[in-house]
């Protein structure tokens, strides 16, 4: 997608995108300053009152016995005080001493922080100074000091702190909860997905269809509601499949299941690989049965080309060529058939060579593709020596075929065709 | 192909000395826990711990046995349970679970070592448990693993996810630390550059730190600080690297700087694990070269090899003694480690053929360049029908990232869907979210949207608005962007990739990483004004200035917050030789286009 040449002009030139300085205006943490004037003091590092910063005492006993070999001292905490009681807001804000005292996690205990001004006001200079494990730890106070409908309200436009917040339920795997405040926040696809995701953990396909279906009237929008119903039913088909064929199998009455004995089961495999699934078991069958390929086509409306893809591979696995042939056999009106295809039949002629396919039938398809200089490069690829000997000879090309001569064995019948036709008086060589 | 540097190429730093402080540490800790004990060890972290540490050191300082942290329940008889975990919720809780011992009435000691550095939401798992105190913890300040001359790793993965993602800073002073323990050692510094906005937030919290501790007057061994988001570039990691190095990490993953290589390469029934510095000569020599130099670089090694020793043909006994004592290891080494290298390229040649790579370039060229994009939307198409694996499917990615057409959108992501399972629509929403996955909007600009939106939410959220709108300017105008930097060389010029002459060698000549092309060209123009426009788009600013005119100078860190890939690695080594610089590069973590979408997954419990 390209945008206009005058779009993007306007786009370098609009006075929003002013050279960035260091001291920008709408940089997060300036912006927080703006709330302070309410504060007896001014920012405090609220990295410093929770936990000891970064590289812990216990370095600092390693760090000196290092420098002794020249090396730099590394410590960065200071001592921690003794004494720690008695911490008021205001002593938070008293500066550099004060930060001193706040160190020690111990110390300072979230509790003094009781009135609602005074939590947000501790959580905007967390989000303040970008540690996300200070954001936490105050968030961690907040969750058990207010209620769920003042938390959601004021996490609605601190952003930063919101997804913090996510994240930490997230990984505490506090699924209500989270659930809940998508809810309040009117989040209604990030609700749907995070309910959706829980089938994940169900292990029992019966109770995961189940679930699913209840998972089809959540609000996705339009377009995920339709892929949520498609991998309900295709559930709800796999278990069906997987009953009948599991039984057939171990029957031993079916052949094709002794002859190819299934290596895993089919539940909650990916619909193309269900498609492939019954294309090599269940191919023959009529419309009626959930297994057929044909039904399974029509109900997840799967586009042409991957249902040739797909039918083709399986097929041509099976070394199944009369079945390859038919797939791509077209019968016009007046009852000839000629060979179509949806995807390119270099495509097929690649697809049909993974899987050993001979050369007699690797030469239909070859023979099939357009352009002439891709369908002797086939053609020699793949060993299709009446195919480069009939295309030399579309091309009057007396030399190239010549030359052919002496890569064909001799005395076969390729080389028989091209002396046949390099005595042919009736071609019209152009060299 | 060995490139000659500029003769005035400074001398990098030794940082072996990082090792020997982890390791000095880590016994540290060890000890405060005396007698014997069982270490548990998650088991990412076991590969940069043996970097540091190998198990006799560990059984010096009485570690009994080892496990790997498996979630599982623990099998140990020692009275004494150390373990060695990243701060992670998950593991946190699993020791809970192994901790049935109290409940049976008896006493161990357990003590958790945090590394890097510990999460108070961590701790709070341990309250919620009931076992605070019963469990000491600790810190192992492990910021800087060393895995190359140049390269500084942090083995940190997660920050990717964690903090673009999930929006979640947890790691913002991990990188200060980091970038602090750094500049103790090789500072001060005197310029430093942040590119993208989880820069600025480390620098700061680097500098906050700073002003915690002291610094030593010293010489300075390293000069100039380039932070960079990995977010401010999405396009390099998306690509198939072609270089060597990259190569090699695109197939067979390279992990905390060892690679395993299959039978396929070693041609015998065993795996054997190989690591890839530039102690091994051989790779020395390749890792930076585009993969069509390499066969011919090293059958002419094969060549010269047989002529050495062909050499002792005619010797006599004084000579062949000489021969054998003196040149025949140093022969064998390089006998050996060339025909593993031959075996590599051969796998992954034969690998590439059947994965029509050719064709995957070139879908990935076109995607750069803006051209025959109904090609490129078939190419994919043919993949997603075949259920080619779809972490090969980057150019997908990089056709969402460089906007797409709702209709083909939706196409795509339908046929994605039924080739790899629905549950894929929760990495569609993580794509979404990371501003991966770009759906043009018809006929609406970007002001008047900002605009119409801006009415809509109050003021408190309208800079964060502005935020996602000029990152959503920046993804979507990757093209104009691309022009504006020239990231696409001219098509029409042919490109030799034996003697490139400029970065785009890493990709066959089609594409400057945009992440390496800032660094040259806040390096050629000292900072201010790169472009008029681009400065703001990047959050583009200097950090720090003082005018201390040294040789350090000339030695570059560039932290990548977010992740590498090899590939940008061996670009900046190539501009360093070209304009006599050293970069080093100090990274949360090594990562591929594989790893990117390995890291939107959902799909799992």
């Amino acid at each position: 997608m390209m945008k206009s040449k005058a779009d993007e002009e306007d786009y370098w030139n609009s006075s929003k995108f002013k050279a960035f300085t260091f001291d920008d205006e709408d940089d997060e943490f300036t912006k927080k300053q703006e709330v302070e004037p309410q504060l007896p003091h001014r920012v405090f590092p609220a990295s410093c009152f929770l936990f000891p910063a970064g590289i812990s005492w216990s370095v600092r006993e390693t760090a000196s016995s290092l420098r002794e070999q020249s090396f730099p001292k590394i410590d960065t905490t200071p001592s921690l005080p003794k004494n720690s009681s008695g911490y008021s807001l205001s002593s938070l804000f008293k500066g550099k001493e004060g930060e001193r005292e706040m160190m020690d996690c111990a110390a300072v205990s979230l509790e003094k922080f009781r009135s609602l001004q005074e939590k947000l006001l501790l959580l905007d200079e967390a989000v303040g100074v970008h540690d996300g494990n200070v954001i936490t730890a105050v968030l961690i106070y907040l969750k058990k000091s207010l209620s769920k409908e003042v938390l959601f309200r004021e996490l609605e436009s601190r952003q930063t702190a919101l997804r913090h917040f996510i994240h930490y339920l997230t990984e505490s795997k506090e699924q209500r909860l989270l659930l809940e405040l998508y809810r309040a926040l009117g989040r209604t696809e990030d609700e749907a997905l995070l309910q959706y995701k829980e089938h994940l953990r169900i292990t029992d396909e019966n109770k995961r269809r189940d679930f699913l279906k209840s998972c089809v009237s959540l609000p996705f929008s339009p377009e995920d509601a339709g892929h949520v119903q498609d991998h309900y039913t295709l559930l709800e088909r796999q278990i069906i499949i997987e009953a009948t064929d599991r039984q057939a199998e171990t029957g031993g009455k079916v052949e094709i299941f002794q002859k190819f004995p299934r290596r895993a089961s089919i539940l909650n495999m990916p619909l193309i690989t269900t498609l492939y699934y019954c294309c090599f078991y269940h191919y023959a069958e009529t419309e009626g049965t959930y297994s057929s390929p044909a039904n399974i086509r029509q109900t997840f409306r799967i586009a042409e080309k991957q249902y040739f893809v797909t039918a083709l591979a399986a097929r041509a696995k099976l070394k199944a060529w009369h079945d390859v042939d038919a797939l791509f056999t077209s019968r016009n009106w007046l009852g000839f058939t000629r060979k179509k295809s949806p995807l390119s039949f270099s495509r097929v002629a690649d697809i049909l060579s993974k899987n050993n396919a001979p050369v007699q039938v690797l030469q239909e398809y070859v023979g099939l593709v357009d352009d002439v200089e891709l369908r002797v490069a086939l053609a020699q690829k793949y060993k299709c020596h009446f195919i480069v000997i009939s295309t030399y000879r579309d091309l009057k090309d007396r030399q190239l075929l010549l030359g052919y001569r002496g890569k064909v064995e001799r005395g076969s019948e390729e080389e028989r065709k091209i002396d046949e036709l390099l005595s042919n008086p009736q071609i019209r060589w152009k060299n | 192909m060995a490139h000659s540097a500029r003769r005035d190429s400074p001398e990098l730093p030794d940082f072996s000395v990082l090792k020997r402080l982890a390791r000095d540490q880590l016994i540290y800790l060890l000890e405060q826990l005396p007698g014997k004990k069982d270490l548990f060890i998650e088991a990412d972290l076991m590969s940069p711990l043996d970097r540091i540490a190998n198990v006799s050191t560990l059984k010096q300082h009485e570690v009994d046995k080892l496990y790997k942290v498996e979630y599982k329940p623990v099998v140990s008889t020692s009275d004494q349970l150390c373990f060695l975990i990243r701060p992670r919720i998950q593991t946190v809780k699993w020791v809970y679970v192994v901790n049935a011992d109290k409940a049976a009435g008896k006493f161990k000691r357990y003590k958790i070592i945090f590394t890097p550095q510990k999460f108070y939401a961590c701790e709070t798992v341990l309250e919620e448990q009931g076992i605070f105190g019963d469990v000491s913890t600790d810190e192992w300040a492990f910021y800087l693993l060393p895995l190359d001359e140049d390269i500084i790793n942090l083995e940190l993965p997660e920050f990717f996810r964690d903090n673009f993602l999930e929006g979640d800073q947890r790691w913002v002073r991990t990188g200060g630390s980091a970038l602090h323990l750094f500049h103790s050692i090789y500072g001060p510094f005197s310029k430093v550059y942040g590119i993208g906005r989880c820069s600025k937030m480390v620098y700061e919290s680097w500098r906050e730190q700073v002003k915690e501790g002291e610094q030593k007057a010293r010489q300075a061994e390293v000069g100039t600080v380039f932070l960079i988001d990995r977010d401010v570039d999405f396009v390099t990691p998306l690509c198939s690297q072609v270089v060597y190095e990259g190569l090699v990490d695109d197939i067979f993953r390279i992990k905390c700087g060892c690679v395993e290589f299959g039978p396929d390469v070693t041609s015998s029934d065993k795996s054997i694990k190989v690591m890839l510095n530039s102690q091994d000569k051989v790779f020395n020599e390749i890792r930076n070269e585009h993969f069509s130099n390499v066969f011919g670089f090293l059958s002419q090694k094969a060549r010269n090899l047989q002529t050495a020793y062909d050499k002792r043909r005619g010797m006599d006994i004084k000579q062949m003694k000489t021969f054998v004592s003196e040149e025949l290891k140093g022969l064998k080494q390089e006998h050996r480690l060339l025909s593993l290298h031959i075996g590599a390229s051969e796998s992954m040649m034969k690998k590439k053929t059947k994965q029509d790579f050719q064709e995957l370039l070139k879908t990935e060229h076109s995607l750069l360049e803006g051209f025959e994009i109904r090609e490129c939307i078939s190419f994919i198409e043919e993949h997603i029908n075949r259920q080619v694996s779809y972490l090969k499917l980057c150019p997908l990615s990089l056709y969402f990232f460089t906007g797409l057409l709702p209709k083909d959108y939706r196409s795509l992501k339908a046929q994605y869907l039924q080739s790899y399972g629905v549950d894929h629509l929760l990495t569609f929403a993580n794509l979404k979210q990371l501003g991966l996955l770009v759906e043009q909007q018809p006929g609406e600009t970007l002001t008047v949207m900002e605009s119409k939106m801006g009415k809509l939410v109050n003021d408190k959220t309208a800079g964060k608005l502005t935020d996602a709108f000029s990152s959503l300017a920046k993804k979507s105008n990757f093209r104009a962007l691309s022009r504006r930097l020239s990231l696409v060389p001219k098509s029409d010029e042919e490109y030799d990739l034996r003697v490139p002459r400029d970065m785009a060698y890493i990709f066959s000549g089609a594409y400057i990483p945009l992440s390496c092309k800032l660094i040259e060209q806040v390096l050629e123009r000292d900072g201010w004004t790169v472009y008029n426009g681009i400065n703001h788009l990047f959050q583009l600013a200097i950090l720090t200035m003082s005018f201390i005119a040294s040789d350090a100078q000339r030695i570059i860190l560039v932290m990548f917050l977010g992740g590498c890939t090899f590939s940008e690695i061996s670009a900046l080594r190539f501009l360093g030789r070209e304009r006599g610089y050293k970069f080093i590069v100090l990274t949360t973590a090594i990562t591929n286009s594989a790893r990117l979408i390995e890291a939107m997954l959902d799909n799992h419990v």
